[in-house]
Parts: structure tokens; C-alpha cells; sequence
């Protein structure tokens, strides 16, 4: 089955079975920056923008992305790599394997919400699940990046 | 993981439905948060995006959910954060994250009448009713006792009124399926007490919710009141035992707060 969509602003055509979900079709179209870290759509690792807004693409069948804007980190590049800088900097990255899917969110939300308190901020991430950190470096950094105002 | 031998996406309600009952194992793919977690092999899946069954829209009478409508809409409509103080987009908000909302729907959790819903229990506090295609419009407390029977749930229906509402749940962890969830309303004298997660599905307990409306009302009371009305049980979050302790301190408290509410 083909799809057709608009992937990191650029018209394609993905090749998907009926019954084969979007992370798995990205991933074999070259996107590899998208995980899938449980099988049971609760990590947050395989995080894209669906439409511009913050969706699991493991749980997203791939005839539903049809005729729809997808954006993975590939084509969030400049404010991924801002936000990037900062979290390196906070020490907040271990393994490195969440990150593209932590930092697509945190995007969104930046996007999404005016000023967040530290709790929205939480709320907003909860989602997005780290084996390897307390989140605390990571809620630094995104104190910093938003603060800063970065693009 | 489940599997599909066909995949039809119709574009009236009529074709979805008459596409739905033609085989035992045709099925609605909603949010397919849930069904991923199966292995239902699956003849046709009817894939709903084309009927525009994705909105909320505030009526006369009545709020109007589409059931395909995701529970971060559900989160962030202004409409819902206004009416019965913003009881659903509170119920929904607890559930895995942003991204898991933008997917699942509401048609999908109050169809399959999941136990741990906790969208299920705040309706219920509600005056809900539901649209099937072939069974109708009813009340969602019918609905949920019925039988099961195969159908297409295309949307909800709030009524508007003043009702003050509140929504408490446990979770072992933030973002977790709830061991026990709450939702306690008050339109004028009529209280209703839900109870959800138990882990069966939500009900009301009756009788606790009518002592609510005598004058001089003892909260701690009419709490352990209604945690003997219902029926808890025993699964790998918790112990029916527990449950039902905290569900009697949610109750209280859930109490108090609609009495609190303006």
C-alpha cells in the first residue's frame, strides 16, 4: 500500500502494509532517529509530529499519516540542535537513547504552551520516559532553553 | 500486535457500519492503543478518519462529542475546562502522556467500556448519553449494563447544566493505568458517587449518593457507605482490600470537594 506524505516538508511516497504502524514504516524509509523503546505505547521514544502536533508513531497505523504533515527530528534539525546544546551542557544525556523523542516534545511544548510553570512542564513530559537519568538534568536544561528563549 | 487482511476507510456512517457487521472479526480501529496490545487477527478494520467524527461542539442543550475525538482535545478544549469544573479534561490528563492522548479516542475507551477508563468514570458523574448506530441514543449507565452487542458508537452527548464535579484517582506512578479513580457530581440535591478501576468498569453507588442529599450529611459515613455498595477485586496493582481503603478516602474527599465548588 502507498501513502503519501509530507515528511520534514518534503512530498513522499511510503510504502506501508494495511496493517503497519508509522514508526516501523519511517524507520525502514532511512528515519532511524525513531525508537521504539516498549511495545506498549507508554515511552514516548518514537515521538513525531503528526500535523505538527506530538504523537506516538508506533501507535499511529500508517494509512492514518495519509495525505498528513509528519516531522521527525530530521526535520526539526535547527531547534533540536539548540536544544540539544543544552542538554549536553546539563549533563543530562547518558545513553542518548530518548533524546530524539524527549527533545521532539519538548519542541512541541515550546510550541504549544506560553510560559509553563515547572509543573506543566512535567505534566507536558511525562510521557517520555529515561532509564538512564532522574529527569532532573533534563528539566534543568529545559528551564534554561526556555528561559532563553533559544530558536 | 494484532493483524489485518483489510483495511476499508468508508465515507458515510452507513457504509462504515454495514462494512463492520459483515464479519464476526471486522472490527473499529480507534485510537489502537489497545488493540496493539492484543494478537486479534483481524478480517476488515474499519478505519473511521474519513467521517469527520473528530470534534467537540457545544450545542443548545447538550455538549457533542465525535468519537473520534482524541483525549488531547478532550484535555485542552476550553468548552470542557468551563462545564462541571473541568472534570473531564482532569480525568484524562493522567494518562500516559501528550503524545498517547493525541492517539486514543473517546468513541474507543467508552465502547469497549474499558474497567480502567478513567474518561468512563467521569462521564458517568455526568449526564452522558451515548449514540449507537443500530441500538440508538441512551444513557451511558444503560449502556454500560447492557450485554454486549456489536455496534458503531459515532459520538456522546453531555447535558449542560450546572452540575459540580470532582475527580480523584491512585496510581502506583504518574502516567500508570489507575488502581482505583473517583468521580463524585451534584446537580442541585441529586449527588452521584462513581467509582472506577475497582478494576471493573464504573459504577455508581446508589445508595450513598441519595444519603447525600438528606440534610446534615456525614461524609465519612456516607463514604464507607458507598465502598459497601460496590465490588472491588484483586489484580496485579492492587489488592481488592486496598482498593477499597483508598477509594473511601477519594470518596471523602471528592465530597468535600463538590461542596466546595461555585
Amino acid at each position: 500500500m502507498q501513502i503519501e506524505v509530507i515528511l520534514n516538508d518534503k512530498p513522499v511516497v511510503l510504502h506501508a502494509e494495511m496493517d503497519e504502524f508509522l514508526a516501523d514504516t519511517l524507520r525502514k524509509h532511512g528515519m532511524l532517529s525513531i525508537r521504539k523503546g516498549c511495545n506498549t505505547s507508554c515511552c514516548g521514544l518514537c515521538t513525531v509530529w503528526l500535523d505538527g502536533k506530538p504523537t506516538l508513531s508506533c501507535n499511529v497505523l500508517s494509512i492514518r499519516a495519509n495525505g498528513r504533515k509528519i516531522t521527525t527530528i530530521e526535520g526539526a534539525a535547527k531547534e533540536a540542535e539548540a536544544f540539544a546544546e543544552v542538554l549536553v551542557a546539563e549533563g543530562a544525556e547518558q545513553c542518548g537513547f530518548c533524546s530524539p523523542g524527549f527533545i521532539m516534545t519538548v519542541i512541541a511544548m515550546k510550541h504549544e504552551l506560553v510560559n509553563p510553570t515547572e509543573a506543566e512542564i512535567i505534566h507536558y513530559l511525562t510521557g517520555n520516559l529515561c532509564r538512564c537519568t532522574g529527569y532532573m538534568g533534563q528539566l534543568r536544561a529545559v528551564k534554561t532553553y526556555l528561559e532563553a528563549n533559544i530558536i | 500486535m494484532f493483524t489485518l487482511l483489510d483495511l476499508v476507510q468508508p465515507e458515510t456512517i452507513d457504509d462504515a457500519y454495514k462494512i463492520l457487521m459483515a464479519k464476526k472479526n471486522n472490527t473499529v480501529l480507534g485510537g489502537c492503543a489497545f488493540l496493539r496490545l492484543s494478537s486479534s487477527r483481524i478480517g476488515t478494520g474499519v478505519e473511521l478518519s474519513k467521517l469527520n467524527l473528530n470534534y467537540i461542539a457545544e450545542e443548545q442543550d447538550y455538549i457533542e462529542i465525535g468519537a473520534m475525538t482524541t483525549f488531547r482535545d478532550i484535555e485542552t478544549n476550553a468548552i470542557l475546562q468551563e462545564y462541571f469544573n473541568g472534570i473531564l479534561p482532569q480525568a484524562v490528563s493522567h494518562i500516559i502522556g501528550v503524545q498517547f492522548r493525541n492517539v486514543v479516542t473517546v468513541g474507543a475507551s467508552v465502547y469497549a467500556k474499558y474497567g480502567f477508563s478513567d474518561l468512563i468514570t467521569a462521564l458517568l458523574a455526568l449526564d452522558t448519553e451515548v449514540q449507537l448506530y443500530k441500538g440508538g441514543r441512551m444513557p451511558l449507565v444503560e449502556f454500560l449494563e447492557r450485554p454486549y452487542e456489536k455496534d458503531l458508537l459515532t459520538k456522546i452527548f453531555i447535558r449542560k447544566n450546572q452540575r459540580r464535579a470532582s475527580y480523584h484517582n491512585l496510581r502506583s506512578s504518574a502516567s500508570d493505568f489507575p488502581i482505583i479513580n473517583v468521580a463524585v457530581s451534584k446537580l442541585e440535591t441529586e449527588w452521584l458517587i462513581v467509582a472506577g478501576a475497582m478494576p471493573s468498569r464504573a459504577k455508581i453507588a446508589p445508595k450513598a449518593s441519595a444519603e447525600l442529599s438528606k440534610e446534615n450529611i456525614d461524609i465519612e459515613r456516607i463514604a464507607a457507605l458507598a465502598v459497601e455498595e460496590l465490588v472491588f477485586g484483586t489484580n496485579a496493582r492492587a489488592t481488592a482490600e486496598y482498593r477499597k481503603a483508598i477509594c473511601k478516602v477519594l470518596i471523602a474527599r471528592g465530597i468535600r470537594e463538590v461542596l466546595q465548588c461555585k
